[in-house]
């Protein structure tokens, strides 16, 4: 098992949003996560990821290995293409691949300065760092947001063909169908109740 | 039964309802007995004449001006390391207490330094250290005032208290060393031979007990009144979730 | 780190802006000093370690709003901050970034404008001496005043009010060294000081940075 939450409660805002939330993943496999806006999808990724203190439960996963993307990719502009995924090859202290160019169709635009990209374009370029990087667990908060339907699929190819085939797992909130097999994780349920405990609110009341 | 206990909102509030009237009358008392005592039934210094009866609101004043802050730094540490929110928000609540009794002693301080040392304003180390203070006191309290999520602005503003306080500490060896003061020492101290004569001493005694006691009842009545804004935003939220 | 240093180094030369602008603003406050004190060359001598400094460091406060305001906008320190470098070391690196794009051509810069200010002979060698030790103590206690500030929006007058304070002691004992040093006497002590605070201002600073950091990202 590469993934395991147990009763997961986190909150935003001092308030309790999400509890109970409990699933496992196996090597190789991804969850996507499902709900409303609002019920608390980004908290949740960032919980995991570490960025937020959990109100209670369980996260284990291997050690060094989680990576966090949101929709802000943190490109810088005035860098070119290689230079950015070059900063963060180095930050991980990894090579930086040569394939991974052809993998996000960045190829032409190598030597472009980020600034000149496309929205789309700009977004490859950030989802080409999780394939820089070489971490194992991934927590993608709608990773597909301005892409078109070419470049989500060469975005579901990587996951697919690359990621998850050497071992690597995913939890994905996304609204899109992104064309890889697998299961999904409606939050609908795990919505906290109005009496959870735990917010750090929860002194005043 | 532990201390931390009071730290809980709700016992807060509970214990400190019924006390917070005496705290109040208490340091009325203590003021009004010691100030009409000090101005009107001691003596003039020999040298001073009366402007030395300033004495009793500048020294008190600039007592209190930075024990609120050691107040405040003792609360902020206690929250970085407990998490109770009523020390955080009794550091929020001393802080303008805090800055109006460091104006209190810089004004006392120009109006008595007028006629004894013939200036409104000198860059002693004294007077420079209290006017850093005060600095010290604004960007606190700024910074409170600048961050919306309650539980953020304790974390930073305490984080700052305690860089801060560091700071003030080797800015007031630095202000020593870049200037020699006309201030004279301290007028109290325990280990001194030479100490004000005990006609003043008394009623001084007096007056710094009336504001620690006032200081103590103004921390209680905002800190009440900050945990009263935090309870109405808790409730506000919930509300609007179910 | 270093990979970090030199991604830094490499925005701020390309960017234009910081590099340049903090040295145009330091000379155009040592300009501004004599109309507004008068051209006697005995008072302006007198006070040119002063005003040096005192330009020196409002012009390294003019940038620090830029250290790590673009990196919180743009994710970039959500992503460092769940990335195998600590975030003491983000701050520590900021800093030093910081320093080497503004506090070192400012210490490089000021001799010339010391020229403008008539400071005397024996005061060049300490002005020089107290700048490279101090600005960069003034680098890192404003990393920490842009990690408190980072998630204010518009936080760039609220980063002055509490950076503006923690500089005193790093003001007094700079401005005191050149001081001494022009009027020929013994500098030894106030350049100890000096060190000393930069030293503990690298020491423990990050580890504060990095706390006021993670708070923020919250």
């Amino acid at each position: 098992m590469m993934l395991r939450v147990n009763n997961l409660a986190c909150e935003r805002g001092g308030v309790p949003v999400l509890e109970g939330v409990t699933f496992d993943i196996a090597a190789g496999d991804a969850l996507i996560l499902r709900g409303a806006n609002g019920i608390g999808k980004t908290t949740l990724l960032r919980t995991l990821a570490g960025l937020q203190p959990a109100l209670s439960g369980t996260i284990d996963f291997p050690p060094e290995e989680a990576a966090y993307a949101s929709h802000a990719d943190g490109v810088k502009s005035t860098l070119s293409v290689t230079e950015n995924l070059r900063f963060w090859a180095d930050i991980y202290a990894r090579p930086l691949p040569d394939d991974i160019f052809d993998r996000f169709d960045l190829t032409d635009l190598r030597d472009r300065a980020a600034a000149t990209l496309s929205a789309g374009q700009k977004r490859r370029l950030g989802l080409a760092r999780l394939g820089v990087i070489g971490r194992k667990v991934l927590f993608l908060d709608e990773p597909t947001v301005s892409l078109d339907r070419f470049s989500v699929k060469l975005f579901a190819d990587f996951l697919r063909d690359v990621h998850l085939s050497q071992g690597g797992v995913a939890v994905i909130a996304t609204h899109i169908d992104l064309g890889i097999d697998a299961p999904e994780l409606d939050l609908g349920p795990y919505r906290a109740t109005p009496e959870a405990r735990g917010g750090s609110d929860e002194a005043f009341l | 039964m532990s201390i931390w206990e009071y730290a809980n909102p709700k016992k807060f509030m509970s214990t400190t309802a019924p006390v917070l009237p005496w705290v109040f009358g208490l340091a009325g008392l203590c003021l009004a007995v010691g100030l009409v005592w000090g101005f009107f039934f001691t003596p003039d210094d020999y040298r001073q004449g009366s402007t030395v009866k300033i004495i009793y609101l500048h020294v008190p004043s600039a007592l209190m001006a930075i024990n609120a802050w050691l107040m405040m730094l003792v609360a902020s540490l206690i929250w970085l390391v407990r998490r109770h929110h009523v020390s955080a928000l009794a550091a929020r609540a001393a802080a303008p207490v805090g800055i109006a009794m460091t104006l209190i002693a810089l004004a006392t301080g120009a109006i008595w330094g007028q006629p004894m040392w013939g200036t409104w304003w000198a860059w002693d180390p004294r007077l420079t250290s209290f006017l850093i203070l005060f600095l010290f006191y604004l960007g606190y309290v700024a910074l409170w005032a600048a961050i919306e999520d309650p539980d953020t602005a304790a974390d930073l503003t305490s984080v700052l208290c305690i860089v801060g306080s560091v700071f003030a500490l080797l800015s007031r060896y630095a202000v020593n060393f870049w200037n020699q003061g006309l201030h004279q020492g301290a007028s109290l101290s325990l280990d001194k031979e030479e100490n004000v004569s005990d006609v003043f001493y008394q009623p001084l005694l007096l007056s710094m007990a009336g504001f620690i006691l006032l200081f103590i009842a103004l921390v209680i009545l905002r800190t009440r009144t900050e945990i009263r804004v935090r309870r109405i935003k808790a409730l506000l939220t919930r509300a609007r979730r179910a | 780190m270093i990979a970090l240093l030199t991604r830094d180094l490499r925005l701020a030369v390309r960017a234009g802006g910081g590099f340049g602008l903090g040295l145009a603003f330091f000379l155009i406050v040592v300009v501004l000093v004599p109309f507004g004190v008068g051209p006697q060359t005995e008072l302006l001598s007198r006070i040119a370690p002063g005003i040096l400094w005192v330009a020196a460091l409002l012009a390294a406060l003019l940038s620090l709003d830029r250290i790590l305001a673009l990196d919180y906008e743009d994710g970039s320190l959500a992503l460092l901050a769940t990335s195998p470098l600590p975030l003491e070391a983000t701050g520590l690196v900021k800093a030093v970034a910081h320093w080497l794009t503004t506090g070192l051509p400012l210490t490089m810069a000021a001799p010339v404008l010391g020229f403008l200010l008539h400071l005397k002979p024996e005061g060049y060698l300490p002005l020089l001496g107290s700048l490279a030790l101090g600005t960069p103590a003034l680098s890192m206690i404003g990393t920490f005043g842009a990690a408190l500030t980072v998630g204010v929006r518009r936080g760039g007058l609220l980063l002055s009010l509490l950076v503006l304070p923690l500089y005193v002691p790093t003001l007094i004992f700079g401005a005191e060294v050149v001081r001494r040093g022009a009027e020929g006497l013994a500098t030894t002590t106030p350049l100890i000081m000096l060190a000393g605070i930069t030293l503990g201002c690298f020491a423990l600073l990050p580890f504060a940075s990095a706390a006021a950091l993670r708070v923020n990202l919250k």
